[in-house]
């Protein structure tokens, strides 16, 4: 079955002083309607360019994104535009993200008066009904971005995205600046929001825990490629890439009885800038031969666990 | 407990922010105590205090607005809170040193990272610029930052790099106590572990007290022996990481506990804590933490809640605590 979005051989290239840098290099995924897909890795790995890309809000280099079965890359602007409506973004950083000079309820308003098919009495009841569903109480209609904490703002956020009514929303680190309680709490919403409306979710984050917790398939990102793609449980249970399971041994676990062995890597990400065909995690590989030179490519394990390492079979004994 | 091995003791330590027309109550009748080598972590959600606390240890808090209203400090039976600026500057760095939240703006753009080492050793040890140029570069080596890049600039480092010049900073003069605020905060999981394994190793060599504050339950049980949960400006719960990881007794360490998805486990919906954390400058009467609680009873709203011990060494700030089957 074709999901509701396909994304097939995607690429972003950006021109740099230092050569062409290849934030996001041959992803190709696809999700079902009501899932979703979290993509994790370390920062400048290339998974905000690519929920970014898929959005269109970035145009890609090469590749084709498929939203319900319609190739957004080369719809004019008018069409763009519709489709847009049901395709959102939540963005990681509540603080920055809103205009600190629109009231909580004329950044709600926005998305609505832009579409410019609802009439002002419309609007208002749409933004209390918005207000409403994400938890925000009516007293704040006239609050300003300042004067509310990091949770409240990120349900600004949030409503802002939902105010058109999407099917599908990139929500691009949603939790990641704030505390663990309220954290608790917005994830719980949006788990609740995509029950209720069927909603179909690319969570980006570098959280494991959370992306866990959240999300049916995982990708693990490394330098602007997927390494590993699988359902989010399989994964935790059976990692199969050298990063991805250096990555998971890496997760401070709150449990003190379990004491791991930890993977620790050396070096650190650099940017894919001209990379080489091969395996761009063989540097900080132990595992690393003469085939990994070669390119890999993400090929099929198990059911729904697909992996690209050259060197699997023998790591995985 | 011989007072010999005792390095820290903070006795109802208040801490205020005095601005035009409020007063911010951040740290309110704190104690703790710690003893050499130990590892104590500081647990708390965004404005607990935690840091607070930790830069009352160095006395870098900016007054105003910031002022102590009540409580000592004892750090090796002297109270720094006593202590003039001149004998401050000689524990600052060389008896205590604090490492920052953000590598990112903690070091000098305009000078190589080499000579903020050395700048450290040459203000705390009699040594000339040669000599603390060589201890400097040690100092790299033993971060894991090969001695060569003595001469390079913070913005040819890494974040995680950055992070470990920081660390070389902070233990250039082998202080008896480090005070580390969300070390591993601002990197990636992967140059976390190392720098947390880098922390680790180094407590083991040199014999070194770290305070560690952080919001992450799963660095504290890596790293820490003991831990203190901070909320609104109080301990609400202390003890052996043990009895805070399989015995949490404060509903809020619980509510920490039930907010964090579990790595192993199939939760499939989130027991976040209701509510938001207290403005400090209007905080509730009673408990601080009672109109967030789901156990909450009468007496819970006023009066003043005992902090208490129920089993050595651990400590909880609760009503609940005197009742049976909370």
């Amino acid at each position: 079955m074709a999901g509701i979005l396909e994304v097939q051989n995607l690429k972003k290239y950006f021109k740099t002083s230092a050569g062409v840098l290849h934030a996001v290099d041959g992803v190709s995924f696809t999700i079902e309607k009501g899932k979703t897909l979290g993509v994790v890795g370390e920062s400048g790995c290339g998974k905000s360019t690519l929920g970014r890309t898929v959005l269109h809000l970035l145009d890609s280099t090469d590749g084709k994104i498929f939203f319900q079965g319609e190739d957004i890359t080369v719809v004019d602007k008018k069409k763009l535009r519709g489709l847009r409506e049901n395709m959102q973004i939540i963005f990681q950083d509540p603080f920055s993200s809103l205009n600190p000079r629109m009231s909580v309820s004329t950044a709600i308003q926005e998305p609505l008066i832009l579409a410019g098919r609802f009439s002002k009495t419309e609007i208002a009841e749409l933004t209390g009904r918005l207000m409403d569903t994400v938890g925000l109480a009516e007293r704040l209609w006239n609050s300003y971005p300042h004067e509310l904490d990091g949770g409240r703002r990120q349900r600004i956020g949030i409503a802002r995205a939902l105010a058109l009514n999407p099917q599908f929303i990139v929500c691009d680190e949603p939790v990641s600046a704030l505390d663990v309680s309220i954290q608790a709490q917005i994830l719980n919403l949006m788990q609740d929001l995509q029950a209720q409306r069927q909603l179909t979710y690319i969570f980006i984050t570098h959280d494991l825990s959370v992306v866990r917790h959240i999300s049916d398939d995982i990708c693990v990102m490394y330098m602007g490629q997927l390494v590993e793609k699988s359902p989010a449980k399989e994964l935790f249970r059976h990692p199969l890439h050298p990063y991805t399971k250096a990555l998971l041994s890496a997760i401070p676990v709150p449990n003190i009885r379990r004491k791991r062995q930890r993977i620790i890597l050396k070096g650190e990400v650099t940017s894919p800038v001209n990379p080489s065909p091969g395996c761009r995690f063989a540097k900080r590989c132990s595992y690393a031969a003469e085939v990994c030179a070669k390119p890999q490519e993400l090929k099929e394990i198990t059911s729904g666990h697909y992996l690209a390492c050259g060197r699997y079979e023998e790591i995985n004994d | 407990m011989s007072s010999e091995n005792k390095l820290l003791e903070i006795r109802d330590l208040a801490i205020q922010y005095v601005a035009e027309n409020e007063v911010v109550r951040a740290v309110n009748h704190v104690n703790l105590t710690m003893n050499k080598g130990e590892t104590l972590g500081l647990v708390g959600e965004t404005g607990a205090g935690k840091t607070t606390i930790a830069k009352s240890i160095m006395r870098i808090l900016p007054d105003p607005p910031a002022k102590v209203s009540a409580g000592e400090i004892y750090l090796e039976g002297k109270d720094v809170l006593k202590l003039s600026e001149k004998e401050m500057r000689r524990i600052r760095g060389k008896k205590v040193s604090m490492i920052f939240q953000d590598p990112m703006t903690a070091l000098n753009p305009i000078y190589t990272v080499g000579e903020q080492i050395a700048e450290v050793v040459q203000l705390h040890e009699k040594v000339n610029k040669k000599k603390a140029a060589r201890q400097a570069m040690e100092m790299l080596e033993m971060v894991g930052i090969p001695a060569a890049r003595y001469h390079d600039y913070p913005h040819q480092f890494s974040g995680g790099m950055k992070q470990r010049v920081i660390i070389a900073i902070a233990l250039a003069c082998n202080p008896e106590l480090l005070l580390a605020d969300e070390p591993t905060t601002a990197l990636d999981v992967t140059i976390q572990a190392q720098v947390l394994d880098m922390i680790n190793q180094l407590k083991k060599e040199l014999g070194t007290s770290v305070i560690l504050i952080t919001h992450d339950l799963g660095i504290v049980a890596e790293v820490c022996d003991r831990v203190a949960v901070v909320y609104a400006g109080e301990i609400v719960e202390a003890g052996w990481c043990e009895d805070i990881f399989d015995h949490a007794s404060h509903p809020y360490t619980e509510g920490l506990f039930n907010s964090i998805p579990d790595i192993d486990g199939d939760v499939e919906r989130l027991n976040p804590i209701q509510g938001l954390p207290p403005n400090p400058s209007d905080l509730p009467q009673g408990c601080k933490f009672h109109p967030r609680c789901s156990y909450v009873s009468e007496c819970c709203r006023t009066g003043h809640v005992p902090y208490q011990e129920i089993s050595p060494g651990h400590f909880v700030r609760c009503h609940l605590q005197h009742k049976e089957g909370k």
